[in-house]
This record gives C-alpha cells, sequence and structure tokens, in this order.
C-alpha cells in the first residue's frame, strides 16, 4: 500500500479512537467540572462498561444485534448504578475533598479491577458486533462498524450538547458547576446533582465501552489507557469545556492513530503524555480553556 | 514549651526502635526475618514519601519514579558500565537528586490536583521510558543482578549483601541512617517551615519564607531518600524490572503512609510493615489481593485520615514527632 492510501487508513483509525475518546473523556470532564473530583476510577467504568457488554451479549445468544442493543442500555444502567452507590457511600462522606477523593477513587479502581479479574477472569474476551458490512474503498475494504462507532458517537455528543445548553437539567448542571453555593441559595438540590453528574460521568464511558467492545476485546485491564487518554484529553480540552472535549478528542485520536502506524506505539505515548504534562505546567487552563475566576 | 520537654522521650523512643530492629535479627525466624529486612527497605521509600506528602503536605502520584531511579541508576551501572557497589548505590542517589529537581521545578508549578496529575504523568512517563529501551532495561521481564556483583570490600573487610544476615544489617543500617536524618529535618527550622507551608502556605510566604524553595529541597530530598530505597532495593536483592516504576508503586508509599500516620516519623515503618502481613496473611484464604488495597484506601480515607500513629497521637501522645 503506499503512503496516501496508509494516512487514509491511519486517518479512519484515528476517528475511531477519537469518537470513543471524546465520550469516555466528556464524562471524567463533566465529573470535573461539575463536581471538582477527579476520578481515577473512571477507566475502570469503562472496563465494567465492555464487561457487562460481553456477559449481556452472550447471556442473551440469538442474533448478535439485539444483544448488542440491548448491552448498550443495560450496561450503562448498571454501571451507573454503581457509580451512585460509591458516590454516596464514599465520595459525599468525604465532602469532596480533592486530595481524598483521589485517594477513595484509586480504592475503587483496585477494588472493581479485582473484582473483574475474579468474576470475568484474566482471558480477552471478543463481543460479536452487531452487523458486519464492509466498505470497499479503491484501495481496501473498511469494516462498517467502525464508521457507526463515529456516527454514534457524533450523535451522542450533539445530544450532549442539546442537554447542557438548551435544557433545564443543564441548566442547573451548569449553575453548580458555576458557583456551588449560589446553586444551593437558590434552590438548586446540589447533593443530588452531584449524585447524578458522578453516575452520568460513569454511564457516558460505559457507553463509550459497549460501542468500541466488538473491535476490541473486553480485558480486565483495559481500563488504564482511557484513563491515561481522557486525562490527555480533559486537559488539553480545558476542563469542563464540551467543545475543548471535542477537539481535543479528535487531536489526539487522529495523531495516536497516526503516529501509532507511522511510529512505535510506546514511543507515542511517551511523547504523547510528556507534552501533555508540560503543557498542564506551563498552561494550566488548557490550550483552548480560559482562566478561572 | 512541651516540645521542648518531649525532646527525651523522643530520643529515647527512636533509639529504641532502632535498637529493637537491630536485636530482631537474632530471634526471628528465617522467613519473618526476610520479611523485615525487605520492609525495613521499603519503608526507607514509604519515609521519602512522608516528607514529601505527610509534612509538606504534597500529594505525589509519581514517586515510583523516584524509586526505580535509583533502582535503575545503581542496577544499569552495575549491569552495564561495571561499577562495583557502592559507587552503583551512589550513582543512584545521583540520578535520584537530578530527576528530584527537574520534576520539582516542573511540577510545583502546579498545585493542588494539577500537582497530583502532572507527579503522575511525568512517572508514566518514566515508565514508559524503561519499557522503550528495553535493550538495556528488559522491560517488564528485568534482569537479575548477579551474586558475585552484590559483594564489596572495603579495605580489609568483606562484606557479601547475598547473605541474609549482611543484609539485614545493610538494610537496617539504611533504615536508620534515614530515620535519624528525617526526624532531624522535621525538628529543623526547614521542617517547621514545611509543615507551616502545609497548614497555610499564603500565610507562610506572608511572614516573609521562600514557600518555592523550601517546597523544592523538599522534593529533592524527598527524591534523594526514595532512590536510596530503590538503589538499596536493587543492590540488596539483586532484582532490577520496570514494574517498579508502574503506577502501583506510586500508589503503595501512599496507602504505607495513610496506613501508618502520615506526618508521622515512626508511620511509615509501622504502614508498610502492617500492610506486608495483611497482604501476606490475607493471600493464604484469597487472590484478590488489590481488593485488600483498594478496601484498605477507601476504609482509611473514610474514618481514619490520620492513620494508626496519627490518631495515637492525637488521642495520647502528643508530643510524637
Amino acid at each position: 500500500m503506499s503512503f496516501g492510501p496508509h494516512l487514509l487508513l491511519a486517518t479512519l483509525e484515528g476517528l475511531v479512537t477519537a469518537a470513543v475518546l471524546a465520550l469516555t473523556a466528556l464524562g471524567l470532564s463533566l465529573v470535573f467540572g461539575v463536581m471538582r473530583v477527579v476520578n481515577v476510577a473512571h477507566g475502570e467504568f469503562f472496563m465494567l462498561g465492555a464487561v457487562l457488554a460481553w456477559a449481556v451479549t452472550t447471556a442473551l445468544g440469538g442474533h448478535p444485534a439485539i444483544g448488542f442493543l440491548l448491552a448498550l442500555v443495560v450496561s450503562p444502567l448498571i454501571v451507573g448504578g454503581i457509580a451512585l452507590v460509591a458516590e454516596r457511600l464514599v465520595l459525599r462522606r468525604l465532602n469532596y475533598n480533592p486530595e481524598a477523593t483521589i485517594v477513595a477513587t484509586i480504592g475503587m479502581l483496585y477494588i472493581l479491577q479485582q473484582a473483574a479479574l475474579t468474576f470475568y477472569g484474566p482471558e480477552a474476551r471478543p463481543v460479536e458486533p452487531p452487523f458486519n458490512y464492509r466498505i470497499l474503498l479503491p484501495w481496501f475494504g473498511y469494516s462498517g462498524y467502525k464508521l457507526s462507532i463515529v456516527g454514534a458517537s457524533i450523535l451522542l455528543m450533539i445530544a450532549a450538547w442539546f442537554v447542557l445548553t438548551k435544557t433545564r437539567i443543564g441548566l442547573v448542571m451548569r449553575a453548580t458547576q458555576y458557583d456551588r453555593e449560589t446553586a444551593q441559595a437558590f434552590g438548586i438540590p446540589v447533593d443530588r446533582v452531584y449524585a447524578g453528574v458522578f453516575a452520568l460521568g460513569a454511564m457516558l464511558a460505559a457507553v463509550a465501552a459497549v460501542l468500541v467492545v466488538p473491535i476490541q476485546q473486553a480485558h480486565y485491564l483495559m481500563g488504564l489507557d482511557p484513563l491515561l487518554l481522557s486525562f490527555i484529553v480533559v486537559i488539553i480540552g480545558g476542563l469542563g469545556s464540551l467543545r475543548g472535549t471535542v477537539v481535543a478528542a479528535v487531536l489526539i485520536g487522529l495523531s495516536d492513530g497516526i503516529i501509532s502506524v507511522f511510529f512505535s506505539p510506546t514511543l507515542a505515548k511517551m511523547i504523547a503524555t510528556l507534552l501533555v504534562a508540560l503543557v498542564l505546567v506551563f498552561r494550566p487552563q488548557g490550550l483552548f480553556g480560559t482562566v478561572a475566576r | 514549651m512541651s516540645r521542648d520537654r518531649a525532646t527525651l522521650p523522643t530520643y529515647a523512643l527512636h533509639a529504641a526502635v532502632i535498637l529493637g530492629l537491630f536485636l530482631l535479627q537474632f530471634v526471628l525466624p528465617e522467613y519473618h526475618h526476610g520479611v523485615l529486612a525487605r520492609v525495613m527497605v521499603l519503608a526507607v521509600f514509604a519515609m521519602g514519601y512522608n516528607l514529601l506528602f505527610g509534612y509538606t503536605g504534597l500529594l505525589s502520584l509519581g514517586h515510583a519514579m523516584f524509586f526505580s531511579a535509583g533502582l535503575y541508576g545503581a542496577g544499569l551501572a552495575i549491569e552495564h558500565l561495571g561499577w562495583s557497589m557502592l559507587p552503583a548505590f551512589g550513582a543512584g542517589l545521583a540520578v535520584g537528586a537530578l530527576l528530584g529537581l527537574v520534576i520539582g521545578l516542573l511540577a510545583l508549578r502546579t498545585t493542588g490536583v494539577a500537582f497530583m496529575i502532572v507527579t503522575m504523568m511525568f512517572a508514566q512517563v518514566f515508565y514508559l521510558v524503561t519499557l522503550y529501551f528495553a535493550d538495556w532495561t528488559h522491560g517488564d521481564e528485568g534482569f537479575v543482578i548477579a551474586q558475585p556483583l552484590r559483594q564489596v570490600s572495603i579495605g580489609n573487610l568483606y562484606f557479601d549483601l547475598t547473605q541474609p544476615a549482611t543484609r539485614y544489617t545493610a538494610a537496617w543500617l539504611l533504615f536508620s541512617i534515614v530515620l535519624i536524618v528525617t526526624l532531624l529535618i522535621v525538628r529543623s527550622a526547614h521542617g517547621r517551615v514545611l509543615i507551616a507551608i502545609r497548614e497555610n502556605e499564603e500565610r507562610t510566604r506572608m511572614l516573609g519564607y521562600d514557600a518555592f524553595a523550601n517546597k523544592l529541597v523538599a522534593v529533592v530530598v524527598s527524591a534523594i531518600i526514595c532512590a536510596a530505597a530503590g538503589a538499596a532495593y536493587a543492590i540488596l536483592f539483586g532484582y532490577v524490572g520496570s514494574t517498579f516504576a508502574s503506577v502501583q508503586y506510586s500508589i503503595l508509599p501512599l496507602l504505607w503512609v495513610l496506613l501508618g500516620g502520615g506526618a508521622t516519623t515512626l508511620g511509615p515503618i509501622l504502614g508498610t510493615l502492617f500492610m506486608y502481613y495483611i497482604v501476606d496473611i490475607t493471600s493464604a484464604f484469597t487472590s484478590a489481593y488489590l481488593f485488600i488495597v483498594g478496601l484498605a484506601l477507601i476504609l482509611l480515607v473514610l474514618f481514619f485520615p490520620k492513620g494508626v500513629l496519627g490518631t495515637i497521637r492525637d488521642r495520647w501522645l502528643g508530643w510524637l514527632p
């Protein structure tokens, strides 16, 4: 394959990565933006979403599309429920102290990882894609399912944008993010908003995981990479900014795809992580964010 | 002042701990003898972490890089440069100090949550570096330092650090030195400034102290202590691998210090010892070792944020350093 088609393939792969990443990072960004909590267990909610998708499709059998659609509904709901319980039992009692919540979410990370290892096992298991359709390009065939991930992600991001900017729920969330105490004074149930946002953040990660699991097998350690990449996206995009998250996800996804195709993946990760750490040091508000009040 | 009257019990307690640990080697059964040597080296790692986290109030999630800087600094010098043990140990310390200085200069520009994420990311870069240069480091698999390379003669004296008794004494010596150094640091003027920074950085700055310089010194000293633990680990136990640079080894010292009690000089050894035996004992019933670690972290932060010694100090012994 010559350079042009090779680049096209890398770009397509990068777009798929970006689509999944945007959803996962949006969850992390919402939780940080509204609650000021760095959720280190976010990657494990992603992993749980994928593992549950495998469990649902395997238990159901039949046509892969039915199992997949059911998983798309059931898996985020269960993950959201687990996140809700964790938030009520642990984070709320810590009064959302930044350092204590980081330590506590590290604890959750280990517990969820161990639970997956104990009940699901160390194997990586595949999930059947809901449909098999290859789009034939002049140079190579490309999986139609992968492109549908990009489509689904775009739809979900538009929905998220709509909810955040045009509905009452979004207004309440933005008010809480902007000034917790004033929001409380105006009768916004901040406590319930926090619980809802934490669950929603976890559900977004789970949806992303269900979408990606047909092309990337479910494994109990799969949460670490999405966690680090989401951190990177959220930092580059500026915390709590939807537009920044999308732009940064596309940027990181594409460069990750392209660098990994042409260079060593370890080198790509090394350079990306170093650059992002330096962004955080020298431009803490992110490349697209504005200075916080 | 009660602090000055507390000088005698403080030194007596530390002397007793040091002496007790020395004498323990003659009574412990073989297995626990080996465990304690390892725990003492890991406790040095925890003490270095405690200086920054407990006393200065800087929560780093990247201390694995300082530990493994010492580990690789010493290990690679022995393996590839053919250095003997003592210069290799020095190389480990030097690498740790340099890394501490660079990371400190960069990471201290951030505060709070950003500091945690930045340190975690630098540590991740360090981990990936150890994987990328697998030709020298052998990546995940690591390498073993051959037994003849772990022996040293100073003058007429000859030490074989692969011998359990010598190894125990070496670990004990390092532990004792670092314990005394930590005690002196936290009782010094610099140590008081660090505590003041933890309590209220703005006010400390207003009183005329250079908060940045003091924090930088704390990061570098913490890095050197952690590197000393890493270098000693490489030499005493003869294994160097990238696992020690992974995120998990940044979390473990945090767990040990939280358990034993942050900002207490003896908390780190207590926490390390407890955790080692908790994992050791429970592993007889279950392989779910990560579950224990996770649960311990959550329970500690929920119910005992000050750890064992911190709680004892609050309730009964106000003079504990």
